[in-house]
């Protein structure tokens, strides 16, 4: 383990030893938190019983769909836009501003589209986590050199293999990023929308725990989501890593 | 139709300006024969249109007049079989392994995966990358990953090579024993090769004939037939006739570099301070 990984390791288990310590002697009381090694005891106390699986999988089924339908729309739109320079330029200054809509306020519209379902959410999901999929893909198609594209050209590649065969490999590095945001814009919409308008997932469950004071079941399902979000941003840094490190970055 | 191997005539390249106003005249017009396997090399002045007319041959941009057929079928928009290109600039593919880009080489090819895999194993032989198959070009220096460049166009038995300035980012001892290789797979191999370069010695050194390019817009103002035997190698340079060359080359070529020059001097006179 490298000195930087310790020290990381070092701040994180620091702050949980603060926060135990902070609980034990009731700066922070239980109504407000439980201390950290109750929150884990709790979350395997709710994974073992299952009473909270369907919650589960709800939410991670359709952060999944909604994350999936970012990627594949994201990197084929990011593609199409590049070729099309007009197009492009036209849009920009949508994918600027983009962030600083409030997604959640098309919530009443998504329902009016799809109904009381599942759809909304997945659609909110999408819609935070595709714009963050576009940009750093374009970006990364930006800078893939020309020489590359003309090698693709005298290989006699067509418009779609030279996509999939140089361009996106080249800006690979680039789309992973987009796409580790595209995982915590996705899981943010998604719990979000089932915080607003839901019967189900495990924003509903959180929000539905917050307001009967039930810490042993919040607190444990917040401590999931971190897990699984920084679960799959760590696999996809690692990733991007091995990436850059091919090429010598 | 000609019977040369590659066949130019009357090739300009017209570049439009963006704002619709007089285009840039880059090249033009050339007529140009090349026989089946010569070694061709083409110097002249930056900026001349040198990579603009390998990129016409290659059919990587199309002429704005003229025609250029390879091996009697005209080079257009698409870029026929049986060329290959190896640029100035690194080429290799940074996400896959010496191997791999070599192999990439083949991706279109009819071939059988065994007969594919036996024909990257003995590129990757006769480059002399036996130990680095596995290697990605990151691990590589700049020498290595031109040689991967060239395996990688080699693999696909290219009857016309066209080098655009290939060893312009290696050191002069490298270029050297880089040159050897090239004479040496140019014989092996008999392919028509056309050499862009901006290095006298190294074009009088590989080719059999020489071509001058003149200022913008670049047109072929001379031809020197070399007379090398065509076995050679960059011992050549021994000879006393490589001096009286590479010293014809200069001379055309210096009134045309100073014409050049001249012209960006101008153009930086007539900028704003």
């Amino acid at each position: 383990m490298s000195r930087i990984t310790l020290y990381r390791v070092g701040v994180i288990a620091a702050a949980v030893l603060l926060l135990e310590l902070l609980c034990y002697v009731r700066v922070i009381d239980r109504i407000t938190m439980q201390p950290p090694h109750q929150i884990v005891r709790d979350l395997f106390v709710i994974l073992a019983s299952g009473k909270q699986n369907a919650a589960i999988l709800k939410t991670l089924s359709n952060a999944s769909i909604a994350l999936s339908l970012a990627i594949v729309v994201g990197i084929l739109a990011a593609v199409a836009l590049h070729g099309y320079r007009t197009v492009r330029e036209t849009l920009d200054p949508l994918f600027a501003t983009y962030y600083a809509v409030p997604i959640f306020a098309f919530y009443p519209l998504l329902i009016v589209l799809f109904g009381l379902g599942d759809a909304p959410q997945i659609g909110i999901g999408f819609m935070l986590g595709v714009v963050a999929v576009i940009v750093n893909t374009l970006n990364g198609l930006d800078r893939v050199p020309r020489v590359l594209r003309k090698t693709a050209r005298i290989q006699r590649l067509g418009t779609i293999e030279t996509a999939l065969k140089v361009a996106l490999p080249c800006a690979a590095p680039y789309v992973l990023t987009g796409v580790k945001f595209a995982v915590a814009y996705s899981l943010i919409g998604i719990i979000g929308a089932e915080f607003i308008m839901s019967r189900g997932g495990m924003g509903y469950e959180i929000s539905f725990a917050y307001n009967n004071f039930d810490n042993a079941t919040m607190y444990p399902l917040i401590l999931l989501i971190l897990i699984v979000s920084i679960s799959i941003n760590a696999t996809l840094s690692w990733w991007e890593k091995v990436l850059l490190a091919r090429r010598g970055l | 139709m000609s019977d040369a191997h590659v066949s130019l005539r009357d090739v300009t390249k017209v570049f439009p300006a963006a704002n619709g106003g007089e285009g840039l005249h880059a090249l033009g017009p050339v007529d140009l024969d090349l026989g089946k396997g010569e070694f061709f090399a083409v110097v002249g002045p930056s900026g001349c249109g040198k990579s603009t007319l390998l990129e016409v041959i290659a059919g990587l941009t199309p002429a704005s007049a003229g025609t250029v057929e390879f091996e009697g079928w005209r080079v257009d928009a698409d870029i026929p079989d049986g060329i290959g290109v190896v640029f100035q600039e690194d080429a290799c593919f940074p996400w896959l392994s010496v191997e791999q880009n070599i192999a990439f080489g083949l991706r279109k090819t009819a071939l059988a995966a065994d007969a594919k895999q036996r024909r990257v194993r003995d590129v990757i032989d006769l480059m002399g990358l036996g130990d680095f198959a596995k290697s990605y070009p990151a691990q590589l220096s700049g020498g290595m990953r031109q040689r991967v460049c060239i395996a990688r166009t080699l693999v696909t038995q290219p009857r016309l090579i066209l080098l655009d300035e290939p060893f312009g980012a290696l050191d002069q001892q490298t270029r050297l024993l880089m040159g050897d290789e090239v004479l040496r797979l140019w014989r092996q191999t008999g392919a028509t090769v056309f050499l862009i370069t901006h290095a006298l010695d190294e074009a009088t050194m590989l080719a059999d004939r020489i071509a001058v390019m003149s200022a913008r817009p670049g047109r072929l103002i001379d031809v020197v037939q070399t007379n090398w035997p065509r076995e050679r190698d960059s011992r050549i340079v021994e000879r006393a006739e490589f001096g009286a060359i590479t010293a014809r080359l200069w001379k055309t070529l210096r009134e045309e570099s100073l014409k050049t020059m001249a012209l960006k001097g101008a153009g930086q006179a007539a900028e704003p301070a």
